[in-house]
């Protein structure tokens, strides 16, 4: 009796070091996963004008200033032009790819259909190719449309979204995890396939729409290539990646670092916001295609 | 299981059964059969059929619209790809044939005219089909009920119309043309619309495996031995890395596991243009780390992160490791979740050890079930531009490289280098097509060895 409960005092005190070794491990991992947006942060609101606005050898500023942010909303350059062709571009393209992703995917889950394999096969080829393999021809493309530089935003958007069905791979898995009893019951019952789409499948695919939405709206605020080759050389077509990347990359913006983290912190805050918000479905969109390749 | 036949043989029967099909048609229809073999969609017209009729009439209509305005002006050229230069007269740009229209339009020619006999065989069988269905004594489907299959039996093709155009417009006529480009001379010196370019066979080709000093041989070969590297490493590091962090938050015992959950998952909210672009910076020569280390009198000269081309390497791996293991992990809790906990019980009581059990129930079942994702992520790996690019450019630049390369380029970044920066369009086409043939037999290869392919069905 006695040795037992000693040797249950001992497994719990090997647990609780085992504890304190993951927390230690934990708190670790958080600190390194969380010093360059801390450092973001209290780099952005170093002043331009007191201190430095390039690099220099320390974390936090020697005042806190809001000199960036004014900076970037004063119209010295063209951010919120930026700012609102980005948003513009984010909302579009995740419309316009959900619809196309939930099209395709209903077609090829719920209905068989000659070409059915054919397509399916030739799409997944054509996924093998390097997406800027394409760079200079989609340019010539959009240049005889008149799409680029000033129209650029538009053309950014029709080359996101034209091409997107062929990301069905998620939600498709996820369709086919709905019962088709459900739709041959509705079938049954005189329903057209478009109604079955429109009031069934739909409503029941909540989960995937918001996660295709979501993933959609988020590359956007990351396009650089596309981005600058597409609106070169003009200024007001920028969104933020491409603008803002020349702070930190060309020699002629010295100093311009902390201005680009102040813009990066105005980038991150609502897009890390929404991203929170719906993580939920986020994380079950990512399991699910994980497992159903 | 298949058959094993010879595609070659059946391609042959199958080309013979169709020509007689289509001779048969002929001889057995009527006169409004025949003519449709002219006037498409004719047939279908006549018997009252005016949906389809009319489509037919119009694709062959718009065809020859197409061909007569647009398309024969540049497929006449698609064997030279234009002859007439660009001259200067009087300071006066006259310009001469653009190689570039020719060979995207002649393309979009070629594949016009592929359509119209597809096109034209689907009218010769409606044709076939309508005669029949009437010969029985069958009325055919009024024209309210044709167009209303296009919201129910024929819904499919409603629903992609429009993705598979955008697929066709935006990425496979794209990536027919670059393929088309690699086998010509289109680079700096020989840009449309000033200069013409034309096809050189597979010189381009010769010249990516010519080891000599002006051939790309030993650079392509060694940012190919780079990619393939940095792929192994990136999938395989997040990936055990992921899955050991996802289990320390799952412990027993552990608590506020919605935060750190919340800490790692940040990495994937921000986006990477931000993130990525800090920490380069934050590891530059005069960056937060050097500085600091350099104040606490830990170094006397910057280490060079991103100068060192091994160390430039090494760090890529590391900070995409920042990078991969919040995906993993939050893949690999949701997967952890569905391994029955009384396997771990029976374990225990057998008095396997924390590592014994992970060996021999977790690992197996991991990899069985995230086979094809483990897939994926290395093809995705092997492309990815946003890391190398936001963290290094590619650089460091070295002599042991030609034509641009830098020590940390995957095979992408230098792809895209040749399109932007030197305008070595040729070149550029051949490395994507390589790219292409790297991720096509390696997606086979291994496909075939994952142990959930064979029970695939198992999943569904």
């Amino acid at each position: 009796m006695n040795n037992k409960s000693e040797n249950f005092a001992s497994m719990k005190r090997k647990q609780r070091i085992g504890n304190a070794f993951c927390y230690a491990l934990l708190v670790l991992i958080s600190v390194i996963w969380l010093f360059p947006f801390v450092g973001l942060l209290l780099q952005s609101f170093r002043s331009y004008a007191t201190e430095y606005g390039g690099m220099v050898n320390y974390l936090v500023p020697k005042n806190f200033s809001l000199d960036n942010y004014r900076f970037l909303f004063t119209g010295e350059t063209n951010f919120l032009r930026w700012y609102g062709n980005t948003v513009v571009i984010a909302i579009f393209v995740s419309i316009g790819q959900t619809i196309f992703v939930l099209c395709v995917s209903y077609a090829l889950s719920r209905m068989r259909f000659k070409g059915r394999d054919f397509l399916m096969r030739f799409w997944l080829i054509l996924g093998m190719f390097p997406g800027f393999l394409t760079l200079i021809c989609l340019y010539f493309l959009l240049k005889q449309m008149g799409l680029t530089q000033a129209g650029a935003v538009p053309g950014l958007i029709l080359v996101a979204v034209a091409s997107s069905g062929m990301g069905y791979y998620v939600c498709k898995g996820y369709f086919d995890t709905l019962p088709m009893a459900l739709d041959e019951a509705a079938r049954l019952d005189g329903a057209s396939r478009a109604r079955i789409f429109f009031e069934l499948t739909i409503p029941l695919a909540k989960p995937i729409i918001i996660y295709t939405a979501l993933v959609a709206f988020m590359a956007p605020w990351c396009d650089f290539i596309m981005a600058s080759y597409i609106a070169f050389g003009h200024d007001s077509s920028y969104n933020v990646a491409v603008a803002m990347q020349r702070w930190v990359f060309t020699n002629d913006y010295q100093g311009y670092f902390t201005r680009f983290c102040a813009g990066g912190v105005l980038v991150a805050v609502p897009v890390t916001l929404l991203f929170m918000f719906l993580q939920k479905y986020y994380v079950e969109g990512v399991t699910g295609g994980a497992v159903k390749g | 299981m298949e058959k094993k036949t010879n595609p070659v043989v059946s391609g042959v029967k199958f080309l013979g059964n169709d020509l007689r099909e289509i001779g048969t048609t002929f001889k057995e229809g009527d006169w409004k059969t025949r003519l449709s073999y002219l006037i498409m969609g004719f047939g279908p017209l006549s018997r009252g059929q005016l949906v389809k009729g009319l489509s037919y009439l119009l694709m062959e209509v718009l065809f020859f619209v197409y061909m007569v305005c647009f398309g024969w002006k540049y497929f006449s050229k698609f064997t030279t790809l234009g002859t007439v230069e660009t001259t200067k007269q009087h300071r006066v740009t006259v310009y001469g044939d653009n190689s570039f229209l020719i060979l995207l339009f002649g393309l979009l020619t070629i594949i016009a005219v592929l359509a119209l006999i597809f096109l034209w065989r689907l009218n010769v069988a409606e044709n076939r089909k309508e005669e029949l269905l009437l010969k029985s004594g069958k009325t055919l489907p009024s024209n309210k009920k044709v167009l209303g299959s296009l919201l129910d039996a024929n819904f499919d093709k409603t629903l992609l119309a429009l993705p598979v155009t955008g697929v066709f417009v935006f990425t496979v006529l794209p990536i027919l043309f670059m393929i088309c480009v690699a086998f010509t001379n289109y680079d700096a010196n020989h840009q449309s619309p000033t200069n013409l370019f034309t096809w050189v066979g597979l010189d381009n080709f010769a010249n990516l495996l010519n080891f000599g000093s002006s051939g790309f041989a030993l650079t392509f070969f060694k940012v190919l031995g780079w990619t393939l590297v940095w792929a192994l490493f990136a999938t395989f590091t997040s990936y055990f890395l992921g899955m050991a962090v996802a289990i320390l938050i799952n412990k027993k015992g552990i608590r506020f596991k919605k935060l750190w959950r919340t800490i790692l998952v940040m990495t994937i909210a921000v986006p990477q243009f931000v993130s990525l672009l800090y920490i380069s910076k934050m590891f530059a020569a005069d960056g937060l780390v050097n500085s600091y280390l350099m104040k606490w009198g830990w170094i006397r000269t910057a280490i060079p992160f991103w100068t060192d081309a091994n160390l430039a390497r090494v760090m890529i791996i590391l900070i995409n490791i920042w990078i991969g293991i919040p995906y993993m992990m939050l893949i690999a809790t949701g997967l952890l979740m569905n391994i029955p906990e009384d396997m771990y019980e029976s374990a225990r009581i057998d008095g396997a050890s924390p590592f014994a059990m992970f060996r021999y129930i977790t690992l197996p079942y991991m990899l069985f079930v995230t086979g094809p994702f483990l897939l994926t992520q290395f093809t995705g790996n092997l492309n990815n531009f946003n890391v190398i690019y936001l963290l290094t450019q590619g650089k460091p630049q070295s002599i042991a490289l030609s034509d641009n390369a830098g020590q940390t380029d995957l095979l992408v970044t230098w792809l895209y280098k040749m399109t932007v920066n030197d305008t070595n369009y040729k070149m550029a086409a051949v490395i994507g097509i390589m790219v292409f043939i790297v991720t096509a037999v390696i997606s086979l290869v291994v496909y075939g060895m994952l142990p959930s392919v064979k029970s695939e069905e198992d999943f569904q």
